[in-house]
């Protein structure tokens, strides 16, 4: 797959192939394009070239009906969650039920009492989103998100600017949650410690191109300099520490004269 | 000189993207089959935010204006012994024009500004996206209704606007300044024509409802996601409603005169 920001290429021909019942992640460091490829996946951009298949559906050549109806299909956790606001934990949670089903009130209120108690908040079905923490409120998304038990569920950063103990929950959740339902997972992140304890398999991904690929043990072991950088976290390497500018001696020298 | 035109080519072809982009997002937002079951409600509860919270400034607005017509216009007439055309200048003024125009201003300010904010604010909080992938569409569930509640209140905030100002009219002329009320209402009724003057007035608002309405959900829609693009976009909101308004205000006017 090819896809393209005006001028900048943000992914040059690449292929991922995503397992059915597995967990997925992708990483790479930030502006990689990492949040892109799920709205790619999503159908909410269209590629250049090449295509994107989701359970045996060409994504993007669906029409917008079909498109939508591939989308029931597919659950998205949203770096901010995404919830709206001006609708109370329980009425987020049954939205997509009350947009997508005929059931009746009280099928609703047990289907959404059953998402809320998987992720532990079934006490705080009566707060509005301002009144939660940013950890309590990715898992009133994430039980919205698997409200009508998703095929494909895409987290977009997960675990950025979580406590340890919210990050733990959310670790614990994802694995759980796949495992438990039988869905198939993509997580997209950067933090990789906590997305190496349950990825089945990872992609690393840097200037538009995969740098590496396999279980996190072999990435952990990978002698690749890019892949090394991005999973020990070292500060300088092929990514460089420094924005590209002039030599440091000349850059002092000439501001002298500037003086 | 060749650079000049270069930008002003380039300002057209942006002014003629968005307007296709605005058009095409109300067409997708509003040109479907009506879904009853969630359109309804959506579009009562946007009636009461656009239109009921916006009343305390539509009547006290409207009482104030009307209260400076009456005396400014008592003020006139009376150079030339008229004064019982008082109840006449107000409703002619207020009916046909200051009611339509002013409600529509005032509706920019209040409603239009708060629905572009709302908008784009549900766009940078991924709002709109997440429903998006829920597979529902954000057009239809969020742009259409507060579309619609627009169209729908400014007609009825521009019928208050006129009724309270007219009021407000009398209060100085009659009840301060000793107007004949019998003349007030008399001349009011005589000279004010309901096809020419009042359906004119309400058809002027509707167009402005549909106008500034259209205005501020698109900006809301088409916001850059962040709290500068959220800014600029709500101030874009209110000057090109207001603009708009005046505008087409002269244009309907000179319709309507010209025996449309």
């Amino acid at each position: 797959m090819h896809f393209s920001r005006r001028d900048r290429i943000i992914f040059n021909n690449v292929n991922f192939d995503i397992q059915r019942g597995k967990i997925t992640a992708i990483m790479g460091p930030s502006g990689t394009g990492k949040t892109t490829l799920l709205k790619l996946i999503g159908g909410q951009l269209l590629p250049d070239e090449g295509t994107i298949t989701v359970d045996e559906e060409i994504i993007h050549r669906l029409s917008r009906k079909q498109l939508y109806r591939a989308r029931r299909k597919m659950g998205m956790l949203f770096q901010t969650g995404g919830l709206f606001t001006n609708l109370s934990v329980f009425e987020n949670v049954a939205f997509p039920i009350r947009e997508h089903t005929a059931l009746n009130e009280s099928m609703i209120r047990d289907l959404v009492l059953m998402k809320l108690e998987a992720v532990g908040l079934r006490g705080a079905r009566d707060l509005m989103p301002s009144q939660l923490s940013g950890g309590m409120a990715r898992r009133v998304a994430l039980a919205r998100g698997i409200a009508l038990d998703p095929l494909l569920m895409m987290y977009d950063e997960p675990f950025t600017g979580q406590d340890p103990i919210s990050m733990g929950v959310l670790v614990k959740l994802i694995k759980w949650l796949n495992d438990a339902l039988g869905m198939t997972s993509i997580i997209v992140s950067h933090d990789v410690t906590e997305t190496a304890s349950i990825a089945d398999y990872i992609y690393v991904i840097a200037n538009g191109q995969v740098i590496g690929q396999g279980s996190p043990q072999d990435l952990q072991q990978s002698d690749s300099p890019h892949v090394k950088q991005f999973m020990q976290g070292l500060p300088d390497g092929p990514v460089p520490f420094h924005y590209p500018c002039v030599d440091f001696e000349e850059d002092l020298f000439t501001e002298q004269k500037h003086d | 000189m060749i650079e000049r035109i270069v930008n002003l080519g380039r300002v057209g072809i942006r002014i003629c993207e968005n307007v296709g982009r605005s058009g095409w997002m109300l067409l997708n937002s509003i040109a479907r089959k009506p879904d009853f079951k969630h359109g309804f409600s959506a579009t009562v509860e946007q009636v009461f935010n656009e239109g009921i919270l916006s009343l305390i400034i539509i009547i006290v607005s409207g009482l104030f204006i009307g209260m400076v017509v009456g005396l400014q216009g008592y003020n006139t007439l009376e150079k030339f012994g008229t004064t019982q055309a008082l109840g006449q200048l107000l409703a002619l003024s207020i009916t046909r024009e200051l009611g339509p125009v002013v409600t529509a201003l005032l509706f920019a300010g209040r409603a239009g500004s708060a629905l572009t904010a709302e908008i784009g604010l549900m766009k940078a909080t991924e709002q709109l996206s997440s429903m998006e992938m829920m597979a529902v569409d954000p057009l239809h569930r969020v742009i259409a209704p507060r579309f619609w509640a627009g169209v729908i209140s400014m007609p009825v905030l521009a019928t208050i606007f006129s009724a309270v100002a007219i009021y407000g009219g009398f209060l100085v002329g009659v009840k301060w300044l000793g107007v004949d009320s019998g003349a007030f209402w008399s001349g009011m009724q005589s000279n004010v024509d309901f096809r020419i003057d009042v359906v004119n007035g309400i058809i002027k608002s509707i167009v402005f409802g549909v106008v500034v309405t259209w205005i501020a959900v698109y900006q809301g829609y088409d916001s850059v996601p962040t709290s500068e693009g959220i800014s600029r976009a709500t101030t874009r909101s209110v000057v090109y409603s207001s603009l708009a308004v005046l505008g087409l205000d002269f244009l309907l006017t000179a319709m309507m005169l010209g025996g449309w």
